[in-house]
Protein backbone atom coordinates (compact mmCIF):
# COMPACT_ATOMS: atom_id res chain seq x y z
CA UNK A 1 0.00 0.00 0.00
CA UNK A 2 1.28 3.42 -0.90
CA UNK A 3 0.17 5.95 1.69
CA UNK A 4 1.83 8.83 -0.12
CA UNK A 5 -0.08 7.95 -3.23
CA UNK A 6 -3.46 7.98 -1.54
CA UNK A 7 -2.81 11.26 0.22
CA UNK A 8 -1.80 12.86 -3.06
CA UNK A 9 -4.90 11.44 -4.72
CA UNK A 10 -7.11 12.84 -2.01
CA UNK A 11 -5.33 16.18 -2.21
CA UNK A 12 -6.41 16.52 -5.83
CA UNK A 13 -10.06 16.56 -4.85
CA UNK A 14 -9.72 17.85 -1.33
CA UNK A 15 -7.06 20.50 -1.17
CA UNK A 16 -7.60 20.75 2.56
CA UNK A 17 -6.67 17.16 3.37
CA UNK A 18 -3.41 18.12 5.02
CA UNK A 19 -5.19 20.81 7.00
CA UNK A 20 -7.70 18.24 8.12
CA UNK A 21 -5.00 15.86 9.18
CA UNK A 22 -3.10 18.57 10.96
CA UNK A 23 -3.34 22.32 11.17
CA UNK A 24 0.38 22.46 10.57
CA UNK A 25 -0.02 21.81 6.89
CA UNK A 26 3.50 22.15 5.64
CA UNK A 27 4.87 20.04 8.42
CA UNK A 28 2.43 17.27 7.53
CA UNK A 29 3.23 17.46 3.84
CA UNK A 30 6.92 17.25 4.50
CA UNK A 31 6.34 14.36 6.81
CA UNK A 32 4.35 12.34 4.30
CA UNK A 33 6.42 13.19 1.31
CA UNK A 34 9.85 12.86 2.82
CA UNK A 35 9.22 11.02 6.08
CA UNK A 36 11.35 8.06 7.02
CA UNK A 37 10.42 4.61 5.83
CA UNK A 38 9.80 3.58 9.40
CA UNK A 39 7.34 6.41 9.96
CA UNK A 40 5.49 5.64 6.75
CA UNK A 41 5.36 1.93 7.49
CA UNK A 42 3.80 2.66 10.85
CA UNK A 43 0.97 4.76 9.43
CA UNK A 44 -1.35 2.06 8.04
CA UNK A 45 -2.03 0.71 11.53
CA UNK A 46 -3.70 3.92 12.55
CA UNK A 47 -4.85 5.02 9.14
CA UNK A 48 -8.56 4.43 9.56
CA UNK A 49 -8.50 6.40 12.80
CA UNK A 50 -6.51 9.15 11.14
CA UNK A 51 -9.03 9.59 8.34
CA UNK A 52 -11.95 9.33 10.70
CA UNK A 53 -10.51 12.17 12.72
CA UNK A 54 -9.71 14.13 9.55
CA UNK A 55 -13.27 13.97 8.29
CA UNK A 56 -14.89 14.05 11.69
CA UNK A 57 -16.61 10.71 11.27
CA UNK A 58 -16.09 7.18 10.06
CA UNK A 59 -16.37 6.49 6.33
CA UNK A 60 -20.01 5.41 5.89
CA UNK A 61 -20.53 1.68 5.39
CA UNK A 62 -22.43 2.44 2.20
CA UNK A 63 -19.38 4.12 0.71
CA UNK A 64 -17.16 1.16 1.62
CA UNK A 65 -19.68 -1.21 0.04
CA UNK A 66 -19.55 0.67 -3.26
CA UNK A 67 -15.75 0.65 -3.22
CA UNK A 68 -15.67 -3.10 -2.55
CA UNK A 69 -18.15 -3.67 -5.36
CA UNK A 70 -15.95 -1.65 -7.71
CA UNK A 71 -12.88 -3.60 -6.61
CA UNK A 72 -14.67 -6.90 -7.18
CA UNK A 73 -15.33 -5.92 -10.79
CA UNK A 74 -11.89 -4.42 -11.35
CA UNK A 75 -10.18 -7.61 -10.12
CA UNK A 76 -12.08 -9.52 -12.75
CA UNK A 77 -11.48 -7.00 -15.54
CA UNK A 78 -7.77 -6.86 -14.85
CA UNK A 79 -7.46 -10.67 -14.88
CA UNK A 80 -9.45 -10.86 -18.11
CA UNK A 81 -6.92 -8.62 -19.88
CA UNK A 82 -3.94 -10.14 -18.12
CA UNK A 83 -4.92 -13.64 -19.25
CA UNK A 84 -6.05 -12.34 -22.65
CA UNK A 85 -2.76 -10.60 -23.24
CA UNK A 86 -0.92 -13.88 -22.61
CA UNK A 87 -3.31 -16.33 -24.25
CA UNK A 88 -5.46 -14.66 -26.89
CA UNK A 89 -4.27 -14.31 -30.51
CA UNK A 90 -4.02 -10.52 -30.38
CA UNK A 91 -2.23 -9.08 -33.43
CA UNK A 92 1.19 -7.68 -32.56
CA UNK A 93 1.54 -3.93 -32.90
CA UNK A 94 -1.14 -1.33 -32.19
CA UNK A 95 -3.77 -3.84 -31.07
CA UNK A 96 -1.48 -5.57 -28.58
CA UNK A 97 -0.34 -2.17 -27.32
CA UNK A 98 -3.96 -1.14 -26.75
CA UNK A 99 -4.92 -4.31 -24.87
CA UNK A 100 -1.85 -4.10 -22.67
CA UNK A 101 -2.60 -0.44 -21.96
CA UNK A 102 -6.12 -1.32 -20.85
CA UNK A 103 -4.75 -4.19 -18.75
CA UNK A 104 -2.37 -1.81 -17.02
CA UNK A 105 -5.15 0.72 -16.52
CA UNK A 106 -7.33 -1.92 -14.82
CA UNK A 107 -4.45 -2.97 -12.58
CA UNK A 108 -4.04 0.63 -11.49
CA UNK A 109 -7.73 0.74 -10.63
CA UNK A 110 -7.33 -2.43 -8.57
CA UNK A 111 -4.37 -1.07 -6.65
CA UNK A 112 -5.98 2.33 -6.21
CA UNK A 113 -9.22 0.89 -4.84
CA UNK A 114 -7.32 -1.42 -2.51
CA UNK A 115 -5.44 1.58 -1.18
CA UNK A 116 -8.58 3.69 -0.76
CA UNK A 117 -10.49 0.92 0.97
CA UNK A 118 -7.61 0.23 3.34
CA UNK A 119 -7.29 3.93 4.06
CA UNK A 120 -10.99 4.00 4.88
CA UNK A 121 -10.38 1.39 7.55
CA UNK A 122 -11.71 -1.71 5.78
CA UNK A 123 -10.12 -4.84 4.32
CA UNK A 124 -10.20 -4.93 0.50
CA UNK A 125 -12.03 -7.89 -1.02
CA UNK A 126 -9.66 -10.48 -2.42
CA UNK A 127 -9.45 -11.46 -6.05
CA UNK A 128 -11.22 -14.72 -6.87
CA UNK A 129 -8.76 -17.61 -7.19
CA UNK A 130 -10.37 -18.76 -10.42
CA UNK A 131 -12.57 -17.12 -13.05
CA UNK A 132 -14.38 -18.82 -15.88
CA UNK A 133 -13.74 -16.50 -18.81
CA UNK A 134 -15.93 -18.65 -21.06
CA UNK A 135 -18.90 -17.66 -18.86
CA UNK A 136 -19.86 -21.27 -18.24
CA UNK A 137 -19.31 -22.20 -21.87
CA UNK A 138 -21.04 -19.22 -23.51
CA UNK A 139 -17.76 -17.97 -24.99
CA UNK A 140 -15.65 -21.14 -25.50
CA UNK A 141 -13.23 -19.34 -27.83
CA UNK A 142 -12.67 -16.28 -25.65
CA UNK A 143 -8.89 -16.81 -25.58
CA UNK A 144 -8.48 -18.65 -28.88
CA UNK A 145 -10.36 -16.27 -31.18
CA UNK A 146 -9.46 -12.58 -31.36
CA UNK A 147 -12.96 -11.81 -32.58
CA UNK A 148 -14.51 -13.43 -29.51
CA UNK A 149 -11.97 -11.86 -27.19
CA UNK A 150 -12.79 -8.33 -28.39
CA UNK A 151 -16.52 -9.05 -28.31
CA UNK A 152 -16.34 -10.15 -24.68
CA UNK A 153 -14.09 -7.19 -23.88
CA UNK A 154 -16.66 -4.78 -25.28
CA UNK A 155 -19.46 -6.34 -23.30
CA UNK A 156 -17.42 -6.23 -20.10
CA UNK A 157 -16.38 -2.59 -20.60
CA UNK A 158 -19.88 -1.40 -21.43
CA UNK A 159 -21.14 -3.30 -18.39
CA UNK A 160 -18.44 -1.77 -16.22
CA UNK A 161 -19.50 1.73 -17.25
CA UNK A 162 -23.10 0.89 -16.40
CA UNK A 163 -22.07 -0.64 -13.06
CA UNK A 164 -20.28 2.48 -11.82
CA UNK A 165 -23.11 4.69 -13.03
CA UNK A 166 -25.66 2.60 -11.16
CA UNK A 167 -24.04 3.21 -7.80
CA UNK A 168 -22.88 6.82 -8.10
CA UNK A 169 -25.96 7.93 -6.20
CA UNK A 170 -24.74 6.08 -3.11
CA UNK A 171 -21.71 8.38 -3.11
CA UNK A 172 -23.82 11.56 -3.36
CA UNK A 173 -21.93 14.55 -1.98
CA UNK A 174 -18.84 12.47 -1.15
CA UNK A 175 -16.22 14.74 -2.67
CA UNK A 176 -13.29 12.33 -2.48
CA UNK A 177 -15.03 9.04 -3.20
CA UNK A 178 -17.54 10.23 -5.78
CA UNK A 179 -14.94 12.18 -7.74
CA UNK A 180 -12.63 9.16 -7.77
CA UNK A 181 -15.47 6.84 -8.84
CA UNK A 182 -16.53 9.22 -11.61
CA UNK A 183 -12.91 9.40 -12.71
CA UNK A 184 -12.71 5.61 -13.03
CA UNK A 185 -16.14 5.53 -14.67
CA UNK A 186 -14.91 7.88 -17.40
CA UNK A 187 -11.81 5.77 -17.98
CA UNK A 188 -13.95 2.64 -18.38
CA UNK A 189 -15.95 4.56 -20.97
CA UNK A 190 -12.73 5.44 -22.79
CA UNK A 191 -11.77 1.74 -22.75
CA UNK A 192 -15.20 0.79 -24.08
CA UNK A 193 -14.97 3.31 -26.92
CA UNK A 194 -11.50 2.05 -27.84
CA UNK A 195 -12.50 -1.63 -27.87
CA UNK A 196 -15.56 -0.82 -29.97
CA UNK A 197 -13.43 1.15 -32.43
CA UNK A 198 -10.97 -1.76 -32.64
CA UNK A 199 -13.80 -4.14 -33.51
CA UNK A 200 -14.86 -1.75 -36.27
CA UNK A 201 -11.35 -1.25 -37.67
CA UNK A 202 -10.68 -5.00 -37.61
CA UNK A 203 -13.87 -5.60 -39.56
CA UNK A 204 -15.34 -7.80 -36.82
CA UNK A 205 -18.43 -5.59 -36.68
CA UNK A 206 -17.89 -3.06 -39.48
CA UNK A 207 -20.72 -0.73 -38.48
CA UNK A 208 -20.30 -0.65 -34.71
CA UNK A 209 -19.65 2.76 -33.17
CA UNK A 210 -17.72 3.83 -30.06
CA UNK A 211 -21.05 4.61 -28.37
CA UNK A 212 -24.04 2.34 -27.76
CA UNK A 213 -26.60 2.53 -30.57
CA UNK A 214 -30.09 1.36 -29.63
CA UNK A 215 -29.88 -1.60 -27.26
CA UNK A 216 -27.53 -4.57 -27.63
CA UNK A 217 -25.45 -3.50 -30.63
CA UNK A 218 -22.57 -5.84 -29.76
CA UNK A 219 -23.50 -8.61 -32.17
CA UNK A 220 -23.43 -10.97 -29.18
CA UNK A 221 -26.98 -12.26 -28.53
CA UNK A 222 -25.87 -13.73 -25.19
CA UNK A 223 -25.18 -10.17 -24.01
CA UNK A 224 -28.78 -8.94 -24.25
CA UNK A 225 -28.91 -8.61 -20.48
CA UNK A 226 -25.77 -6.49 -20.44
CA UNK A 227 -27.59 -3.90 -22.52
CA UNK A 228 -30.99 -4.46 -20.92
CA UNK A 229 -32.07 -4.15 -17.31
CA UNK A 230 -34.59 -1.99 -15.49
CA UNK A 231 -33.36 1.02 -17.47
CA UNK A 232 -32.14 -0.49 -20.75
CA UNK A 233 -29.63 1.15 -23.06
CA UNK A 234 -32.50 1.58 -25.53
CA UNK A 235 -34.15 4.08 -23.15
CA UNK A 236 -35.02 7.46 -24.69
CA UNK A 237 -36.84 8.97 -21.69
CA UNK A 238 -34.53 11.05 -19.51
CA UNK A 239 -36.12 12.38 -16.31
CA UNK A 240 -39.47 12.61 -18.03
CA UNK A 241 -38.06 14.25 -21.15
CA UNK A 242 -38.54 12.11 -24.26
CA UNK A 243 -35.37 12.87 -26.19
CA UNK A 244 -36.85 11.85 -29.54
CA UNK A 245 -39.40 14.68 -29.27
CA UNK A 246 -36.69 17.35 -28.95
CA UNK A 247 -35.57 19.42 -31.96
CA UNK A 248 -32.48 18.08 -33.71
CA UNK A 249 -30.25 19.43 -36.48
CA UNK A 250 -33.17 18.76 -38.81
CA UNK A 251 -36.50 17.51 -37.53
CA UNK A 252 -36.48 15.77 -34.16
CA UNK A 253 -33.62 13.81 -32.61
CA UNK A 254 -33.41 10.27 -34.00
CA UNK A 255 -33.76 7.16 -31.88
CA UNK A 256 -30.15 6.27 -32.65
CA UNK A 257 -28.84 9.65 -31.49
CA UNK A 258 -31.13 9.63 -28.45
CA UNK A 259 -29.83 6.26 -27.28
CA UNK A 260 -26.20 6.98 -28.16
CA UNK A 261 -26.23 10.30 -26.30
CA UNK A 262 -27.10 8.79 -22.92
CA UNK A 263 -25.54 5.72 -21.31
CA UNK A 264 -27.74 3.91 -18.81
CA UNK A 265 -27.09 2.40 -15.37
CA UNK A 266 -27.32 -1.17 -14.11
CA UNK A 267 -28.15 -1.99 -10.50
CA UNK A 268 -25.72 -3.99 -8.39
CA UNK A 269 -28.07 -6.98 -8.45
CA UNK A 270 -28.25 -6.83 -12.25
CA UNK A 271 -24.47 -6.61 -12.64
CA UNK A 272 -23.72 -9.38 -10.15
CA UNK A 273 -26.14 -11.68 -11.93
CA UNK A 274 -24.55 -10.86 -15.28
CA UNK A 275 -21.02 -11.62 -14.11
CA UNK A 276 -21.95 -14.66 -12.03
CA UNK A 277 -21.29 -17.11 -14.92
CA UNK A 278 -17.71 -15.78 -15.00
CA UNK A 279 -17.27 -16.79 -11.38
CA UNK A 280 -17.08 -13.17 -10.18
CA UNK A 281 -19.92 -13.27 -7.67
CA UNK B 1 7.87 17.83 -20.49
CA UNK B 2 9.11 15.37 -23.08
CA UNK B 3 9.15 16.00 -26.80
CA UNK B 4 6.06 13.97 -27.50
CA UNK B 5 3.99 15.70 -24.88
CA UNK B 6 5.08 19.07 -26.16
CA UNK B 7 4.07 18.22 -29.70
CA UNK B 8 0.76 16.82 -28.56
CA UNK B 9 -0.02 19.86 -26.48
CA UNK B 10 0.87 22.20 -29.29
CA UNK B 11 -1.22 20.16 -31.65
CA UNK B 12 -4.29 20.66 -29.51
CA UNK B 13 -3.63 24.23 -28.60
CA UNK B 14 -4.32 23.18 -25.04
CA UNK B 15 -1.35 24.84 -23.44
CA UNK B 16 -2.04 28.00 -25.41
CA UNK B 17 -5.58 27.88 -24.15
CA UNK B 18 -4.47 27.56 -20.60
CA UNK B 19 -2.10 30.50 -20.87
CA UNK B 20 -4.82 32.73 -22.23
CA UNK B 21 -7.05 31.59 -19.47
CA UNK B 22 -4.81 32.53 -16.64
CA UNK B 23 -4.75 36.07 -17.97
CA UNK B 24 -8.41 36.32 -18.74
CA UNK B 25 -9.48 34.45 -15.68
CA UNK B 26 -7.91 37.12 -13.52
CA UNK B 27 -9.85 39.92 -15.13
CA UNK B 28 -13.10 38.21 -15.82
CA UNK B 29 -13.60 35.71 -13.06
CA UNK B 30 -11.62 36.93 -10.12
CA UNK B 31 -13.07 40.38 -10.42
CA UNK B 32 -16.57 38.99 -10.70
CA UNK B 33 -16.09 36.71 -7.74
CA UNK B 34 -14.65 39.42 -5.56
CA UNK B 35 -17.16 42.02 -6.64
CA UNK B 36 -20.05 39.65 -6.24
CA UNK B 37 -19.15 38.76 -2.71
CA UNK B 38 -19.32 42.40 -1.79
CA UNK B 39 -22.19 43.70 -3.88
CA UNK B 40 -24.46 41.03 -5.26
CA UNK B 41 -26.13 40.28 -1.98
CA UNK B 42 -27.47 43.80 -1.92
CA UNK B 43 -28.24 44.04 -5.63
CA UNK B 44 -31.33 42.87 -7.39
CA UNK B 45 -30.26 40.17 -9.85
CA UNK B 46 -31.94 41.90 -12.78
CA UNK B 47 -30.28 45.19 -12.06
CA UNK B 48 -26.63 44.22 -12.19
CA UNK B 49 -24.45 43.82 -15.24
CA UNK B 50 -22.35 40.94 -14.05
CA UNK B 51 -23.27 38.79 -17.00
CA UNK B 52 -25.38 35.67 -17.25
CA UNK B 53 -25.74 34.28 -13.75
CA UNK B 54 -25.64 30.49 -13.60
CA UNK B 55 -27.45 30.61 -10.29
CA UNK B 56 -27.03 28.49 -7.20
CA UNK B 57 -27.57 24.94 -6.00
CA UNK B 58 -28.35 22.08 -8.34
CA UNK B 59 -29.96 24.41 -10.88
CA UNK B 60 -26.70 26.36 -11.03
CA UNK B 61 -24.80 23.17 -11.84
CA UNK B 62 -27.39 22.22 -14.46
CA UNK B 63 -27.02 25.66 -16.05
CA UNK B 64 -23.26 25.16 -15.99
CA UNK B 65 -23.66 21.87 -17.87
CA UNK B 66 -26.16 23.53 -20.22
CA UNK B 67 -23.62 26.24 -21.01
CA UNK B 68 -20.96 23.65 -21.90
CA UNK B 69 -23.37 21.62 -24.01
CA UNK B 70 -24.40 24.80 -25.85
CA UNK B 71 -20.75 25.39 -26.65
CA UNK B 72 -20.15 21.83 -27.87
CA UNK B 73 -23.34 21.69 -29.93
CA UNK B 74 -22.56 25.02 -31.58
CA UNK B 75 -19.05 23.84 -32.42
CA UNK B 76 -20.07 20.56 -34.06
CA UNK B 77 -22.97 22.23 -35.85
CA UNK B 78 -20.49 24.58 -37.46
CA UNK B 79 -18.09 21.70 -38.23
CA UNK B 80 -20.73 19.75 -40.12
CA UNK B 81 -22.19 22.84 -41.84
CA UNK B 82 -18.83 24.03 -43.16
CA UNK B 83 -18.40 23.86 -46.94
CA UNK B 84 -15.16 21.92 -46.55
CA UNK B 85 -16.73 19.20 -44.40
CA UNK B 86 -17.15 16.78 -47.30
CA UNK B 87 -13.58 17.17 -48.51
CA UNK B 88 -11.56 17.69 -45.33
CA UNK B 89 -12.76 14.49 -43.65
CA UNK B 90 -13.08 10.81 -44.53
CA UNK B 91 -16.51 9.17 -44.71
CA UNK B 92 -15.98 7.57 -41.30
CA UNK B 93 -14.91 10.86 -39.76
CA UNK B 94 -17.94 12.64 -41.22
CA UNK B 95 -20.20 9.96 -39.85
CA UNK B 96 -18.69 10.24 -36.35
CA UNK B 97 -18.66 14.04 -36.30
CA UNK B 98 -22.28 14.15 -37.42
CA UNK B 99 -23.22 11.64 -34.71
CA UNK B 100 -21.44 13.69 -32.08
CA UNK B 101 -23.16 16.86 -33.28
CA UNK B 102 -26.50 15.12 -32.79
CA UNK B 103 -25.50 13.86 -29.32
CA UNK B 104 -24.47 17.33 -28.19
CA UNK B 105 -27.68 18.83 -29.56
CA UNK B 106 -29.60 16.16 -27.64
CA UNK B 107 -27.73 17.10 -24.47
CA UNK B 108 -28.32 20.82 -25.02
CA UNK B 109 -32.02 20.41 -25.73
CA UNK B 110 -32.41 18.02 -22.81
CA UNK B 111 -30.93 20.54 -20.36
CA UNK B 112 -33.01 23.33 -21.84
CA UNK B 113 -36.19 21.34 -21.29
CA UNK B 114 -35.23 19.91 -17.91
CA UNK B 115 -34.09 23.21 -16.42
CA UNK B 116 -37.17 24.98 -17.75
CA UNK B 117 -39.32 22.34 -16.07
CA UNK B 118 -37.43 22.54 -12.78
CA UNK B 119 -36.84 26.30 -12.52
CA UNK B 120 -38.09 28.21 -15.56
CA UNK B 121 -37.06 31.59 -14.16
CA UNK B 122 -33.48 30.47 -13.56
CA UNK B 123 -32.48 29.06 -16.94
CA UNK B 124 -29.65 30.85 -18.72
CA UNK B 125 -30.26 32.17 -22.24
CA UNK B 126 -28.58 31.02 -25.45
CA UNK B 127 -24.90 31.93 -25.26
CA UNK B 128 -22.99 33.80 -27.93
CA UNK B 129 -19.93 31.85 -29.09
CA UNK B 130 -16.74 32.89 -30.88
CA UNK B 131 -14.96 30.22 -32.93
CA UNK B 132 -12.79 32.65 -34.89
CA UNK B 133 -9.62 30.89 -33.72
CA UNK B 134 -10.73 27.62 -35.32
CA UNK B 135 -10.07 26.78 -38.97
CA UNK B 136 -13.16 24.73 -39.82
CA UNK B 137 -11.70 23.72 -43.20
CA UNK B 138 -8.70 22.12 -41.55
CA UNK B 139 -8.96 18.62 -40.09
CA UNK B 140 -6.23 19.10 -37.52
CA UNK B 141 -7.77 22.33 -36.25
CA UNK B 142 -11.24 20.80 -35.96
CA UNK B 143 -10.14 17.54 -34.36
CA UNK B 144 -7.73 19.31 -32.02
CA UNK B 145 -10.50 21.60 -30.83
CA UNK B 146 -12.94 18.70 -30.57
CA UNK B 147 -10.48 16.81 -28.40
CA UNK B 148 -9.99 19.82 -26.14
CA UNK B 149 -13.76 20.28 -25.79
CA UNK B 150 -14.46 16.60 -25.09
CA UNK B 151 -11.64 16.20 -22.59
CA UNK B 152 -12.74 19.43 -20.93
CA UNK B 153 -16.34 18.23 -20.75
CA UNK B 154 -15.32 15.01 -19.02
CA UNK B 155 -13.27 16.84 -16.41
CA UNK B 156 -16.15 19.29 -15.92
CA UNK B 157 -18.78 16.66 -15.16
CA UNK B 158 -16.35 14.70 -12.99
CA UNK B 159 -15.43 17.78 -10.99
CA UNK B 160 -19.00 18.99 -10.49
CA UNK B 161 -20.62 15.67 -9.60
CA UNK B 162 -20.13 15.97 -5.86
CA UNK B 163 -21.71 19.44 -5.83
CA UNK B 164 -25.10 18.00 -6.79
CA UNK B 165 -27.57 17.36 -3.98
CA UNK B 166 -30.18 15.42 -5.95
CA UNK B 167 -29.22 11.85 -6.87
CA UNK B 168 -31.45 12.01 -9.95
CA UNK B 169 -29.39 14.87 -11.35
CA UNK B 170 -26.19 13.02 -10.49
CA UNK B 171 -27.43 10.00 -12.42
CA UNK B 172 -28.22 12.21 -15.42
CA UNK B 173 -24.76 13.74 -15.28
CA UNK B 174 -23.35 10.20 -15.13
CA UNK B 175 -25.35 9.16 -18.18
CA UNK B 176 -23.91 12.06 -20.16
CA UNK B 177 -20.30 12.09 -18.94
CA UNK B 178 -19.55 8.55 -20.08
CA UNK B 179 -20.76 9.49 -23.56
CA UNK B 180 -18.48 12.53 -23.49
CA UNK B 181 -15.65 10.19 -22.48
CA UNK B 182 -16.49 7.92 -25.42
CA UNK B 183 -16.36 10.96 -27.71
CA UNK B 184 -13.05 12.05 -26.21
CA UNK B 185 -11.51 8.61 -26.74
CA UNK B 186 -12.80 8.44 -30.31
CA UNK B 187 -11.58 11.90 -31.30
CA UNK B 188 -8.20 11.10 -29.75
CA UNK B 189 -8.01 7.87 -31.76
CA UNK B 190 -8.88 9.77 -34.95
CA UNK B 191 -5.90 12.03 -34.29
CA UNK B 192 -3.37 9.44 -33.03
CA UNK B 193 -3.90 5.71 -32.45
CA UNK B 194 -3.74 4.51 -28.85
CA UNK B 195 -4.18 7.91 -27.22
CA UNK B 196 -7.64 7.09 -25.85
CA UNK B 197 -6.39 7.78 -22.33
CA UNK B 198 -3.48 10.05 -23.19
CA UNK B 199 -2.66 12.73 -20.67
CA UNK B 200 -6.20 12.74 -19.27
CA UNK B 201 -5.56 10.24 -16.46
CA UNK B 202 -3.46 10.41 -13.32
CA UNK B 203 -1.02 7.79 -12.03
CA UNK B 204 -3.95 5.66 -10.79
CA UNK B 205 -5.56 5.76 -14.26
CA UNK B 206 -8.34 7.94 -12.84
CA UNK B 207 -9.66 10.60 -15.24
CA UNK B 208 -8.76 14.15 -14.29
CA UNK B 209 -11.40 16.55 -12.96
CA UNK B 210 -11.73 20.33 -12.90
CA UNK B 211 -13.67 22.80 -10.81
CA UNK B 212 -16.35 24.89 -12.54
CA UNK B 213 -14.13 27.98 -12.34
CA UNK B 214 -11.24 26.14 -13.97
CA UNK B 215 -13.50 24.84 -16.72
CA UNK B 216 -15.21 28.18 -17.39
CA UNK B 217 -11.87 29.93 -17.56
CA UNK B 218 -10.83 27.57 -20.37
CA UNK B 219 -14.19 27.66 -22.16
CA UNK B 220 -14.20 31.44 -21.89
CA UNK B 221 -11.94 31.62 -24.95
CA UNK B 222 -14.92 30.55 -27.05
CA UNK B 223 -17.79 32.19 -25.18
CA UNK B 224 -18.54 35.87 -25.80
CA UNK B 225 -21.35 36.06 -23.27
CA UNK B 226 -20.05 36.93 -19.85
CA UNK B 227 -20.80 34.12 -17.41
CA UNK B 228 -21.17 34.75 -13.71
CA UNK B 229 -20.44 31.58 -11.73
CA UNK B 230 -20.16 33.28 -8.36
CA UNK B 231 -23.28 31.66 -6.91
CA UNK B 232 -22.39 28.08 -7.84
CA UNK B 233 -21.98 25.73 -4.89
CA UNK B 234 -18.38 25.06 -3.94
CA UNK B 235 -18.92 22.13 -1.64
Amino acid sequence: MNIVNILEEIEKVDGDIYERLSPRRRAMQQFYKYGSKAAIAAIPLGLGTMFNKAYGQAVPAGVIAVLQYALTLEHFEYRFYERGSVLAPIPAGADKTAIDAIRDSELKHVNFLRTVITAAGATPVAEKAVYDFTAAGTFPTVFTSYTTFLAVAQVLEDTGVRAYKGRAGELLGQKVYLTAALGIHAVEARHAAKIRYMRRLNGHVPTIKPYITGGNDSGVPAANGNYGGAIPESNVNQAGVVITTLPGASGTISVNAATEAFDEPLTAAEVLALVAPFGVS
Amino acid sequence: MDQQTAVEKNGTGDSLLEKKIHRRKFFKFSSVAVASAAFIASCDKDDNNDGVNLGSGDVGILNYAYALEQLEAAFYTQVVANAAFSTAFTADERSFLTDIRDHEIAHREFFKTAITAAAASSIIPALEVDFSTINFANKASVLGTAMAFEDLGVTAYNGAGYLLKDANYLLLAGKIVSVEARHAALIRELITANTFLGDQVDTNSVNLSRTPLEVLAIADTYIVTKINASNLPTG
